[in-house]
């Protein structure tokens, strides 16, 4: 685990190389009817160019809110956070937010939700885009519906492709996973890592599951409850696919919920939340996941 | 087949109200008011004349000319209202003020202004289905989900694109509804607006046949008039809820 002291050293923004996103000392408080409530204390972080970085927390602890101040929507009531070393100014295409409820607009097709956010382009590159990128998400012959008639997994997928479409630098994830049952959640989790790596953006994801942080991320910082502090800092040195059920792996899931205050009771042989894992993974993962393939030399 | 029965039932109830009528007209004996068959008569004579068609289609014109331009102001305003707090702030209470004074309170202002031909109606026609086009727009800008907005500023879409391809199309199902209840009032006060036509429209029917020879069958013939065209244009304007555009307020 990073300490609090190693993270503040590697806060130096000023021209660094590689540093897509730098958040120095950032406080926000919202004002409520029962007087002031703060949120953020104290932030301090930078996310790597091309870095994919979870920030996990107990619900309403203020990552939404961190993630509205990255994306634009919401300003800072002191600090800052400077993109390629510049102060962010408002929501801008460089980084596009991708909503937990999802965003794509219900009154158009999914081709014109495409084909919107391309409307700086020439029409016939604004069809090319679209086509493309509805044909990477898997959307085939759904151009024409209208989001109400798709599944939740389509819907993340049209946000998802909506979003890259406009070849982000920068990629804000909302618990993009959150509003999926279970099955569908992990099968679009391997889908959001195909398309990350496709695309190669910069990614800062909210989410509550640790394990989707673990499967996803190169690195998790791990906030209090509000107001939201970063407890710890911690990379995940691991290829994709992950062995999920690795001891290491174990060994990091155990840290975090640990630095989240709650104590793993799973053990070595991991049981419980995660067990459901195996009923959709496919065969070159099951296959990393079992017992004789578990001693594997892993790239750390 | 269910929807068959709920059909048949509704015709039930409209038919048993007619043989009700029917009935205390034979009943009571009365010189002057209609039967049923006595106003079917008289809408076979209206039309015979010709005169049928022309006050249908006179008052379908006024409505039409009074309701679109209410429709299109009553838009541009709830949309500019509903989208600036500002001016939102400035109309808001001209609105409420103005919303509950009856458009027949507005007949000798109209005369005054307009004088007795079509315009006058159009005028009282216009107020009526202005109000609630107004309030539809701008309670569906209003709740437009936030995040739609912020997507689309996060994706740089602004000024008119935001309009027409975010801010119109989020409200309009509730635009539609407005539009429903705004072409409803028109209907129902065409029949006061039309007090001040000179020789066209139901309205001007209704009030010249009690007039001209308490010919009362022509009245409740007008009045019937209305009653099915009320219905045929709420109808079209159900038409608008099934739109693709809009299903996606209105369910599955």
């Amino acid at each position: 685990m990073v300490s609090c002291a190693a993270l503040r050293d590697s806060t130096r923004c000023n021209g660094a190389m590689g540093v897509k996103i730098c958040v120095t000392d950032v406080w926000k408080t919202f004002p409520t009817p029962q007087g002031p409530l703060p949120v953020l204390e104290a932030l301090d972080f930078t996310v790597a160019e091309g870095e994919f970085v979870a920030l996990v927390g107990p619900s309403g602890c203020g990552k939404t809110t961190l993630l509205h101040i990255l994306a634009g929507f919401d300003r800072p009531d002191r600090g800052a956070v400077r993109i390629d070393d510049r102060p962010i100014q408002g929501p801008r295409r460089q980084g596009i937010y991708v909503f937990q409820r999802g965003a794509v607009f219900p009154w158009l097709t999914v081709e014109q939700n495409m084909t919107l956010v391309l409307s700086d382009l020439p029409p016939a590159e604004r069809q090319r885009l679209a086509a493309e990128y509805l044909a990477l998400a898997g959307l085939q012959g759904f151009e024409r519906s209208y989001p109400h008639q798709l599944s939740g997994g389509m819907l993340q997928r049209v946000e998802l492709a909506r979003a890259l479409v406009t070849r982000p630098e920068i990629l804000y994830l909302d618990e993009p996973l959150g509003a999926l049952d279970a099955l569908t959640r992990l099968r679009m989790r391997m889908e959001l890592r195909r398309l990350l790596t496709h695309e190669h953006c910069t990614a800062v994801m909210v989410t509550h599951d640790v394990e989707e942080a673990l499967d996803l991320a190169d690195r998790v910082l791990v906030f209090s409850p509000r107001p939201a502090t970063i407890r710890g800092s911690l990379l995940v040195p691991f290829p994709h696919p992950r062995p999920l059920r690795h001891r290491s792996m174990l060994e990091l899931k155990r840290q975090i919920l640990r630095a989240l205050g709650v104590e793993d009771t799973e053990g070595d042989t991991a049981g419980g939340p995660s067990a459901d894992l195996t009923l959709s993974t496919p065969a070159k993962w099951r296959q990393s996941l079992e017992p004789h393939a578990a001693g594997t030399r892993l790239r750390a | 087949m269910h929807d068959r029965i709920r059909s048949l039932i509704a015709v039930a109830v409209i038919v048993c109200c007619v043989a009700l009528w029917w009935a205390t007209v034979h009943i009571s004996g009365s010189r002057i008011f209609p039967t049923p068959w006595q106003v079917v008569l008289g809408m076979v004579q209206l039309a015979q004349q010709g005169l049928l068609l022309k006050h249908v289609v006179a008052s379908l014109f006024r409505v039409t000319c009074g309701y679109l331009l209410a429709a299109m102001l009553a838009m541009v305003l709830g949309l500019l209202m509903g989208r600036f707090h500002s001016v939102y702030v400035a109309c808001n209470s001209l609105v409420q003020l103005l919303r509950p004074i009856s458009p027949i309170a507005w007949i000798p202002l109209a005369i005054l202004w307009f004088g007795v031909g079509d315009v006058s109606p159009i005028f009282l026609i216009f107020l009526a289905s202005f109000f609630p086009i107004v309030i539809g727009t701008v309670a569906g800008v209003q709740t437009i989900d936030r995040q739609y907005i912020w997507a689309a500023e996060n994706f740089g879409i602004s000024g008119f694109k935001l309009l027409c391809f975010v801010i119109f199309p989020g409200a309009l199902p509730q635009i539609i509804t407005g539009m429903r209840i705004g072409l409803g009032v028109a209907w129902l006060v065409v029949v006061a607006a039309e007090m001040i036509a000179i020789n066209s429209g139901l309205g001007y029917l209704i009030i010249d046949s009690r007039n001209a020879g308490n010919r009362y069958d022509l009245v409740v013939a007008g009045m019937v008039i209305i009653g099915v065209i009320g219905l045929l244009l709420d109808g079209l304007m159900r038409g608008l809820e099934r739109l693709d555009e809009v299903q996606w307020r209105y369910g599955r």
